[in-house]
């Protein structure tokens, strides 16, 4: 089991049960479990709908969308069955946050989706899990037949009269996955491939029904705010920025971890304090705000650093999944911007060009540049297939490698000149492999 | 949906709310380009091409899948859009090899055309490219992985439109590949419709790839020969030291009722025209019993001289006639006119697959109650009981699918065993063998739910096969007529085998009936023929049999294999002199008395007519040195038996006015052989004896139904004719038979004799009873 970090500026919302042996239902309901859902059921969904929007909760997956609104779009009638979907396809590099949840508090994750299913209508619900935490399934399911033995789960969920059914299903090892319309392909059994939207998935969704889709976290918070109410939950954040954030602090760091802040946190804090500072007391040089698809920021972007979705975003980067990236000044940015692009090379669906030609070609400039055999126009032809790519892929993913390309080539150019004329890399460093041209 | 209107590019337009802005711009003249859009298809918004930018909207939207609504605005040629435009393009080739030099695309290839219009001058791409080895999937579809740029068209071709989903796509990003999704090979009507739609040199022909460039080619656009479907089909023939070759069949100029669609005979097995087996030089029995090349001009004196003796000895009667089902119009009526009025007999017959006659007869006096193949792709509600149309007629089959899934056609089919277009079936029903006879008592009594859903179809097409016959036949008919007077209550249309076997039958290639269902026996009928004898002739089987009694002095048989067919024991010909026209030496050639090398239906121009009455134009594509048309050898033949041919072929100044361009005649001074020949004999310079043209006037005069758009019938339209046969004809019962009627049952890689000397069409059967005995192993 991952070791559990600790830090006082931390507002343990989310995380409240962890390490607490919430996986066990008596636990759980100890700890106050499913007391929301039953508040649920006494309130009705309007009312859920209206504390969801007032409790500024917005999606932890990464593109920040406001999650009572998302529930409003739900039609009322509808022909076909409604869903409600978990997406638990935690992929991104650098994020770590939701595998804990499932670890220490699945049962969240459930009375999320009970209290999205009240709300929308939708008496199934699928909890989706990342193919690569294949130990975390069993915890899931043993959660889930648990909640189905108390009654919490069935055709008659806590005698209300209510239905709520909840299956469980892992992913097969693709990060494209983690996108919503592709997730509901994959759980089709088909290829994970992103679906042409509209229609959105609240209208048309998993089996062609109205579904919502959430992430693992932004489910999990459900039940805390109506718990403690959504205008405690907001007060937690910043402005349109309610509650906290698991924060993954990862890379150069004395203290990695996950820790969960109230959104809004000052992220140079987040390094300095919570994060115990750059390890070895060496220099900070970049950092990534929120998983490897987030543009590098610099130090000196970071000084008054709120991390909540509109700041980090007037920074010229995102706030994204929340894993934060600690790089040292011992980092070689090439290196590093050959690492990002390989990951998306390799998930890369296919399916639209600019994504499938693009992120290969950049995976093959960077391992060539990096080697020493790159040339002073791959510099300008990184940064322009890069540019060439964002905003005109099918989906995220185009976007997702396309813009922290930019961010190193942009920030760090003159790092990428120093590997020019066949010089080693300045960062190589004795017993530490380096990447050659394969 | 009502219109609405849009901006694009400043200008304003026009459409129905919901159309795609792709096709409202390019209804517009507004050039949208794209890979993956392909009309009919599932949409995929995979190649980008088409970004273009909607105002007020952040990023740039995909034509392809934006649908238009009131008041939107548009930009679709901003330096932005170029610029989005050009990088596509260099993305694309950057694992692209451009070794268009030697690829079959080269020239035609839509990647090749994009770059040309919208792509960068030079390459940024300096990296090693992806390769990975050529593939062969079939005999006749090759994949170059390299090449392809993954629009996914083969893909949705083979599964949406061909109901067969034999492919699939392996690996992800880069590494992705389009893979037969049963392995490594193709389990799959080997239509190479993927071939067709790949914009690229991806998918590659195993008939056409490495064979040319295209430029090389000429493009001849003329009718399939193989089934009684009629896909129009373009031919690209190049020069040979022989005349001309083919080297690919496609229809990508969507011309015709096909649109691209062709199947594997249509695409592939044209092959069969420069087999090694064909009959290129006139063969004459000598005095030893040897057939023996000879020279045109001696094997069509040898056959006339024969046929005028034994006609002026012992009658017409003397004499059978036997035609084909893939000649013309044009050659058919000739070759019944010359057996009436040049041989004087009335023997003749065809080997009929379907019972016209009986279809003639059912319909008799009544008007617009056949379906075209265009009535078939727009009806609301089809009925199709017996045949099995993705074997034996591949274009219904595929007519019937897009009729379904893009206009929710209701079919129903009845059938006495599962077929495959069940899948399309709205209701089934399945029939006992041999029960067809009682289909129309049963739609009748009403009381199945299939039955009532039949009954509250306003308007309905009935496509039956030809387990109908005579009786089952009329019955069907006559139960649908039932449905009511109006044109759209009820049409029919009846399955039939090859290209022309409609033809043949409209043609009047019967003992009793002469062109266009009129029996012989009707007072007055063809008055102008001369010589017309007034009672019918011979059946085939009646021919054969007094052939066998020494009572047939001679036999002329016109692109058939009767001895094959009837399996007949070939010494029953030996006291009948047999003249055959061929393009092989088939069991009947082989034991015929002069065998006379025929053109193919590639080979030579004039009309043939589908199974479901729609006329189309064939124009000579391939040539091969030493063969002639049946036309032309007819009109030979009776020259040679001293009749004056203007009475055959009404070329001269009462007939055919048409000046076809082919000759500025012998007045302009230069030597003109030809034209001098004609002038002599008082013959009209403009038209050629030999041009089968020289009796569509007569056709079209005589023939009822016949009488048809004859400028739409040039331009390469089909044009539908039905026939118009008498009330109440009587036909003479032992002749017209149903059991006369032997249908062929040809499947989608065999075509009668043709198939069997077509290299490609075996290979392909071979091939696909391999995957099934695979299959069945699995």
């Amino acid at each position: 089991m991952p070791r559990l970090v600790s830090h006082p500026d931390e507002v343990k919302i989310v995380s409240s049960r962890f390490g607490k042996g919430a996986a066990n239902i008596d636990r759980y309901l100890e700890l106050g479990g499913y007391e929301a859902v039953r508040k649920c059921l006494a309130q009705g969904p309007e009312w859920i709908i209206e504390e969801m929007k007032a409790s500024g909760l917005r999606g932890r997956g990464g593109a920040g969308f406001s999650t009572g609104m998302k529930w409003s779009f739900v039609p009322k009638q509808s022909a076909k069955p409604k869903y409600i979907l978990v997406n638990g396809d935690e992929s991104e590099p650098g994020t770590c946050k939701d595998h804990l949840i499932f670890l220490h508090d699945p049962h969240s994750i459930i009375e999320g989706a009970i209290i999205a299913g009240l709300a929308v209508g939708a008496k199934m619900g699928f909890i989706y899990l990342r193919g690569e935490y294949r130990y975390l399934i069993e915890i899931m399911e043993r959660a889930v037949a648990d909640a189905y033995e108390r009654g919490f789960l069935g055709k008659n969920i806590f005698g209300s009269g209510n239905e709520f059914q909840v299956i469980t299903q892992t992913g097969a090892g693709a990060y494209e996955v983690g996108e919503e319309s592709a997730l509901m392909e994959s759980l089709e059994g088909k290829r994970g491939v992103p679906r042409i939207r509209p229609p959105f998935p609240a209208v048309v969704g998993l089996y062609g029904g109205p579904t919502v889709i959430n992430n693992a976290e932004t489910m999990a918070n459900v039940p805390h705010i109506i718990r403690m109410g959504a205008a405690a939950y907001a007060a937690v954040g910043t402005p349109r920025n309610g509650g906290t954030r698991l924060f993954g602090i990862s890379g150069h760091v004395e203290r990695p971890g996950v820790y969960e802040l109230p959104m809004g946190y000052n992220l140079k804090k987040m390094i300095y304090e919570v994060g115990g500072g750059v390890r070895g007391g060496r220099k900070l040089k970049a950092v990534v705000p929120g998983g490897s698809s987030t543009p590098v920021l610099l130090p000196e972007e970071i000084e008054n650093l709120g991390m909540d979705f509109d700041q980090v975003g007037k920074a010229g980067s995102m706030l994204g999944s929340g894993g934060v990236v600690v790089i040292d000044d011992r980092t070689c940015m090439v290196e590093f911007a050959l690492r990002t692009i390989s990951f998306y090379q390799h998930e890369s669906c296919g399916w639209c060009i600019p994504c499938r030609e693009g992120t290969d070609w950049l995976k093959k400039s960077l391992t060539r540049f990096h080697a020493g055999f790159g040339t002073a126009s791959d510099i300008d032809n990184i940064q322009y297939l890069a540019e060439n790519m964002l905003g005109r892929t099918f989906c995220p993913l185009g976007d997702a490698a396309a813009m922290p390309t930019l961010g190193f080539v942009k920030k760090f150019r003159q790092e990428f000149e120093d590997h020019l004329n066949g010089k080693p890399c300045p960062y190589a460093r004795e017993g530490v492999p380096q990447l050659t041209v394969v | 949906m009502a219109d609405v209107t849009f901006i694009v590019d400043g200008k304003k337009l026009t459409a129905p709310a919901g159309t795609l802005l792709i096709d409202a711009c390019r209804k517009a003249g507004i050039e949208i380009p794209a890979f993956c859009y392909y009309p009919g298809l599932s949409l995929q918004a995979a190649c980008r091409m088409c970004l273009v930018r909607q105002e007020k909207v952040p990023k740039l939207q995909t034509a392809c899948t934006t649908t238009v609504a009131e008041g939107q605005i548009f930009y679709t040629s901003t330096p932005e859009i170029e610029q989005a435009r050009k990088a596509m393009i260099e993305l694309l080739l950057g694992n692209h090899p451009l070794d268009c030099p030697v690829c079959d695309a080269g020239g035609e290839c839509e990647l090749q055309d994009m770059t040309f219009k919208y792509g960068a001058g030079e390459s940024r791409m300096v990296d090693v490219k992806r390769h990975r080895d050529e593939q062969q999937w079939s005999p006749a579809v090759f994949y170059d992985r390299p090449r392809c740029i993954l629009c996914y068209r083969c893909i949705r071709m083979c599964g949406e439109g061909m109901d067969v989903w034999a492919l699939g796509i392996h690996n992800r990003g880069a590494n992705s590949v389009i893979v037969p999704n049963d392995g490594h090979q193709l389990d799959c009507e080997q239509c190479g419709m993927c071939i067709d739609v790949c914009p690229v040199g991806a998918l590659t022909s195993g008939t056409y790839r490495y064979k040319t460039r295209p430029w090389e080619m000429s493009h001849v656009s003329t009718v399939c020969t193989h089934c009684g479907d009629g896909c129009k089909v373009t031919l690209g023939v190049r020069s040979t030291a022989e005349g001309a070759e083919i080297v690919r069949a496609d229809n990508r100029d969507k011309s015709g009722i096909n649109g691209d669609f062709l199947c594997a005979k249509g695409r592939f097995s044209f092959d069969f025209v420069a087999s090694a087996d064909r009959l290129t030089e006139p063969l004459v029995r000598n005095a030893q019993g040897k057939l023996e090349p000879a020279t045109w001009e001696h094997a069509i004196r040898v056959a006339a001289r024969k046929l005028k003796e034994i006609r002026d000895a012992r009658g017409g009667s003397a004499i059978g006639v036997i035609g084909s089902n893939r000649t013309t119009n044009e050659e058919n009526y000739l070759l019944q006119k010359f057996a009436r009025t040049v041989l004087t007999t009335n023997n003749i017959d065809h080997a009929r697959s379907t019972d016209y006659a009986a279809f003639a007869r059912a319909l008799a006096g009544t008007e617009g109650k056949t379906a075209s193949l265009r009535d078939i792709a727009a009806a609301s509600a089809i009925l199709l009981v017996g045949g099995n149309p993705t074997e034996e007629h591949p274009l219904l089959a595929w007519l019937l699918r897009t009729n379904v899934r893009l206009n929710r056609a209701k079919l129903y089919v009845a059938n006495s065993q599962p077929i495959k277009l069940d899948r399309q079936a709205k209701a089934t029903q399945r029939l006992p063998v041999g029960s067809y006879k009682d289909l129309a008592a049963f739609l009748v009594q009403g009381e199945s739910d299939f039955s009532k859903a039949l009954a509250a179809e306003e308007s309905l097409v009935v496509i039956f096969g030809e387990e109908f016959r005579g009786d089952a036949a009329e019955n069907l008919v006559a139960w649908g007529l039932k449905r009511g007077p109006n044109p759209d209550s009820v049409r029919f249309a009846y399955l039939g085998d090859y290209a022309n076997s409609r033809g043949a039958a409209d043609m009047g290639l019967f003992p009793d009936l002469l062109p266009g269902y009129v029996p012989v026996t009707a007072p007055g009928a063809f008055a102008e023929y001369a010589n017309l004898p007034a009672t019918p002739g011979k059946s085939m089987p009646q021919m054969l049999e007094a052939a066998a009694k020494g009572e047939l002095g001679a036999l002329l048989v016109v692109g058939a294999d009767t001895v094959s067919r009837s399996s007949l024991d070939s010494a029953a010909l030996k006291n009948t002199f047999v003249v055959v026209q061929d393009l092989f030496l088939t069991e009947t050639a082989a034991v015929a008395d002069v065998v006379l090398p025929a053109a193919s239906l590639y080979e030579k121009s004039g009309t043939v007519t589908n199974t479901y009455g729609d006329i189309q134009m064939v124009r000579k594509a391939a040539d091969r040195a030493g063969v002639k048309p049946d036309f032309e050898i007819l009109v030979r033949l009776a020259g040679a038996m001293g009749v004056d041919v203007a009475t055959l072929v009404p070329f001269s100044k009462r007939g055919t006015t048409g000046d076809l361009g082919q000759s500025r005649g012998a007045q302009a001074g230069e030597a003109d052989r030809h034209a001098v020949w004609l002038e002599a004999n008082g013959l009209e310079p403009k038209l050629s004896p030999f041009d089968p043209l020289a009796v569509f006037d007569e056709i079209a005069r005589l023939v009822p139904g016949y009488t048809v758009d004859r400028i739409n019938l040039f331009a390469g339209n089909d044009v539908h004719t039905e026939p118009r046969a008498t009330p109440g004809f009587v036909p003479v019962g032992a002749i017209q038979s149903p059991s006369l009627v032997v249908p062929a049952h040809d499947t989608l890689f065999t075509s009668g004799t043709l198939g069997c000397y077509s290299t490609t069409l075996r290979q392909l059967e071979e091939h696909q009873s391999k995957e099934l005995a695979k299959a069945a192993a699995d």
